[in-house]
């Protein structure tokens, strides 16, 4: 679909959906990525979807708007969206423009958003990534 | 004039003679004449100085008691720094000079400013010299009306220049010691503290100001990243006061951390602060306190899972 190298790939792991964003998006291939992945989490039929940001150091106020509409379209659609790897300096930037991630969560990276799937998905409390107890 | 003049003052030289001699025809010619004379003054005015010294130097010292200044010092700080104060006024009167002055007001500064004297003081005491000098002035030159008014043109300014010097040097000297502080403060940066797996405290000590806030949240992020934390503790006991910035700073920290998936308790919040914050009405309801920071370590276990057991099987507190 797109041409040269993929800028976003989503993969598919059991009932959830992975998506890595690579590099910067910019605004039409920011709605073209939302497009595809709501198109996948339909095709099949996922639980949840994670969206993993870790490589980008900036994200503009569209293009995490974006990503909260994934958010929330995908929970329409019966998925949960957690958005995993934001960075210190984008983290601060998004609450000094008060920007919400409202209902989507978020998670450190990768590992910690699969537990809290996980978590929410089985109706456990999210203690599943806590280390056991030395006992 | 020239005729009232001559006889004024005993301890006129020859010079002066040759002075009055100018000034009568001095008319057309008049301002280099004037400052010419005014340069013969001073001289002047510095040996009458001179001569009086440990009489003036006692009514200033007297005035200065009586309006009680400087009482952060001894009878003998105060003889001997009023001795040296009193020579260098001298010497930059004779001088024009202030270089000398200006070194000796920052040394000044720096032995008297920890000791808590006050801006108000250190002007109050110079602009009392000046005062006490002047009137020993009128006293000598009462006689002649217009010569005191020459003597005070010359003397004036330079007295203004001097307590300007005085002030100005003490004010750098205050304010270089606040730099030097505030660089203290900031290398005394909060740590960030890990204490279980997962979970860290962050104690915030002194008052934060909007750049120490975001250079905290900078490192409790950072810190987030490093120690892969699920739990924050945020310890505020040690922040003497709360306002609406801070209390933003900490709902932005706890936003920021939150994006993170590290979950934020604030711990410490006292009877007063809890009250300004209530009173300011900063939305606090999405963010987790506890009232110290003992309360906040055990939610942060249980929240992690963690349960800490006695040895000897007795039940925790």
């Amino acid at each position: 679909m797109n041409s040269g190298p993929a800028l976003v790939s989503i993969l598919r792991q059991g009932s959830y959906l992975i998506a890595s964003v690579h590099t910067a998006l910019d605004d039409t291939e920011m709605v073209r990525f939302r497009r595809d992945l709501i198109d996948q989490i339909g095709r099949y039929r996922a639980r949840g979807v994670i969206i993993d940001v870790a490589a980008l150091d900036v994200l503009d106020s569209f293009g995490f708007n974006t990503l909260r509409s994934i958010g929330e379209i995908a929970r329409l659609r019966g998925a949960e969206t957690v958005i995993v790897g934001i960075q210190p300096d984008v983290a601060l930037a998004m609450v000094e423009l008060g920007m919400r991630t409202g209902p989507v969560a978020t998670a450190l990276d990768l590992e910690e958003g699969l537990d809290l799937l996980h978590a929410r998905l089985s109706g456990v409390p999210d203690r599943s990534s806590a280390p056991a107890a030395p006992s | 004039m020239s005729k009232e003049q001559a006889p004024i003052d005993a301890t006129q030289t020859s010079d002066d003679s040759n002075d009055s001699r100018v000034t009568t025809d001095s008319t057309d010619g008049a301002d280099s004449t004037v400052s010419a004379e005014q340069e013969q003054l001073l001289p002047q005015l510095v040996a009458h100085l001179r001569e009086h010294r440990a009489k003036l130097r006692e009514e200033w010292v007297g005035r200065i008691r009586d309006t009680h200044l400087l009482q952060a010092m001894t009878p003998q700080e105060m003889a001997a720094e009023t001795t040296s104060v009193y020579d260098n006024y001298v010497e930059v009167l004779e001088t024009g000079s202030v270089e000398a002055l200006q070194h000796y007001a920052r040394d000044l500064s720096e032995r008297i400013i920890p000791r808590g004297v006050e801006t108000h003081e250190v002007v109050g005491i110079v602009l009392l010299l000046r005062d006490v000098l002047a009137r020993s002035l009128f006293e000598k030159y009462q006689r002649d009306f217009a010569l005191l008014n020459r003597v005070l043109d010359a003397y004036e300014p330079a007295a203004n220049r001097i307590a300007n010097t005085v002030a100005v040097s003490f004010v750098d000297e205050r304010e270089r010691v606040i730099r030097q502080q505030q660089d203290a403060i900031r290398e005394l940066s909060t740590p960030v503290l890990p204490v279980r797996e997962r979970l860290l405290i962050l104690p915030i000590i002194g008052v934060l100001d909007g750049e120490r806030a975001r250079q905290l949240t900078e490192q409790l992020l950072n810190g987030i990243r490093t120690h892969r934390a699920k739990v924050v503790v945020i310890d505020i006991t040690g922040a003497p006061d709360v306002d609406t910035n801070v209390a933003n700073h900490l709902v932005q920290t706890v936003d920021a951390s939150r994006l993170m998936g590290a979950s934020v308790i604030i711990t410490g919040l006292s009877p007063t602060i809890a009250h300004t914050l209530v009173t300011l009405g900063v939305d606090l309801s999405k963010i987790h306190t506890m009232g110290d920071l003992q309360g906040g370590l055990e939610e942060a276990e249980r929240l992690l899972g963690f349960r800490v057991k006695r040895k000897d099987g007795a039940p925790t507190p």
